[in-house]
């Protein structure tokens, strides 16, 4: 066994032990996991941000244009001193400004005009039946945003239709629900493989 | 006064990303991608360098405050030590820097994932209770999800799998799509306030 596989099963055991109580085991393995995923994040953000996007193109083809991403990015360091840290705001104001400029579109076209196409769907088919599992998408969207419409107050037709509404949300957080605890157990029985097979060797 | 200089700044990149998006000239669409792969990943990335150092200074000022020395220490060596190895031996194929992430960080994070299987599961059997209709619902439709995807659905017919797919691809999908109606137009709502300087409390204190 390979010391890698060893620090690895350690580990995992260290964690495993939260399933009892907290404990200063997994204290210690929360605490060099933090650690650890930020260094990892500082150097992925390093090399492909900041080497590949700007120091590159910048000081070794000279691409003078990123001057001004580096100039908003520095101006992020005026965070260090509450005297300067105004400065920050202006790197922000562009990534909060752009990002909102940017979503407009995006949010009417993708998440707006898509969700409406997509839940228009012929309520009778080619062969002249009627469509039940379309009228039903028709009827839950349509009643579960009556839900959320807080204008008015939920009675008469608009108390019904928000009351079918929340049936809908429940099977919705259900079925979510569902595949939530599933795709963890998947992921608990990769662990469970490891430590059986590849740690203790207690399996093939 | 910064106030003010940063909520211009913010309303002048609003209205301009939006332009741009109308616009199929070449220099626009140059722009557009500049902003948005250039502009937005050297300023995040250096955000995250601020948001390190403070990760530094948090955990030294509680060492010298003698608080969890141990763990505070452990921390501040793993982060510490990811942009030393990098820095000593790359992060290509064999390196440390990479025998690190796949030893402690990959094993501890999926670990933790799922850890939560069982927090979840635990918490529910706590809260599911068919008490109302809609609560039998959330109950009937959890229950037909998870018997659908364990060994249980082999041994019975496929009716239940059939049931968890119909739940999935028809009322369930309309929730979510009016779910993401929802957010759709709050994200735009939002955006507008942003640009037209209504929603303002990412500027943060007075000064």
């Amino acid at each position: 066994m390979d010391f890698g596989t060893i620090i690895a099963g350690l580990l995992t055991l260290a964690i495993l032990t939260f399933l009892y109580r907290d404990n200063p085991i997994y204290k210690l393995a929360e605490y060099l996991l933090v650690g650890v995923a930020v260094g990892y994040a500082l150097v992925i953000a390093w090399k492909s941000a900041m080497v590949d996007l700007l120091f590159t193109p910048l000081f070794g083809q000279g691409d003078w244009s990123l001057l001004l991403p580096l100039i908003l990015g520095l101006m992020m360091f005026g965070r260090f001193h509450a005297r300067t840290s105004f400065i920050s705001r202006v790197p922000l104001a562009v990534l909060i400004g752009s990002g909102a400029g940017a979503a407009v579109p995006a949010m009417l076209g993708p998440r707006i005009l898509t969700q409406v196409s997509g839940s228009v769907t012929p309520l009778v088919g080619t062969d002249g039946l009627p469509n039940w599992s379309g009228l039903i998408v028709i009827v839950g969207v349509l009643s579960t945003l009556a839900y959320f419409f807080f204008s008015r107050e939920h009675r008469g037709s608009l108390g019904v239709a928000s009351k079918v509404g929340t049936w809908f949300l429940m099977i919705f957080f259900g079925t979510t629900f569902g595949y939530t605890v599933m795709s963890r157990m998947s992921t608990f029985i990769g662990r469970a493989e490891f430590l059986l097979t590849d740690f203790l060797h207690l399996t093939r | 006064m910064s106030r003010r200089v940063a909520q211009i700044v913010c309303a002048v990149f609003g209205v301009l990303m939006f332009l741009l998006f109308f616009s199929g000239h070449p220099t626009a669409k140059a722009i557009t991608l500049a902003i948005t792969t250039q502009y937005w990943q050297v300023i995040a990335a250096f955000a995250l360098i601020v948001g390190a150092v403070s990760f530094v200074r948090v955990n030294v000022k509680a060492i010298q405050r003698r608080q969890d020395i141990p763990f505070r220490a452990i921390g501040l060596l793993g982060m510490i030590s990811m942009p030393v190895l990098a820095i000593g031996w790359g992060i290509g194929g064999s390196s440390p820097f990479l025998w690190v992430f796949e030893n402690i960080q990959a094993p501890m994070q999926s670990t933790v994932f799922a850890l939560l299987a069982f927090f979840v599961a635990s918490a529910s059997l706590r809260g599911f209770r068919a008490r109302s209709i809609p609560a039998a619902i959330l109950l009937v439709s959890a229950v037909v999800m998870l018997l659908s995807r364990s060994w249980f659905e082999s041994t019975t017919s496929s009716f239940l799998l059939t049931a968890s797919d119909w739940l999935r691809n028809y009322p369930s999908m309309a929730a979510r799509r009016a779910i993401l109606i929802g957010i759709g137009l709050g994200s735009l709502t939002t955006s507008l306030r942003l640009i037209v300087g209504i929603e303002r409390t990412w500027l943060g204190g007075s000064r």
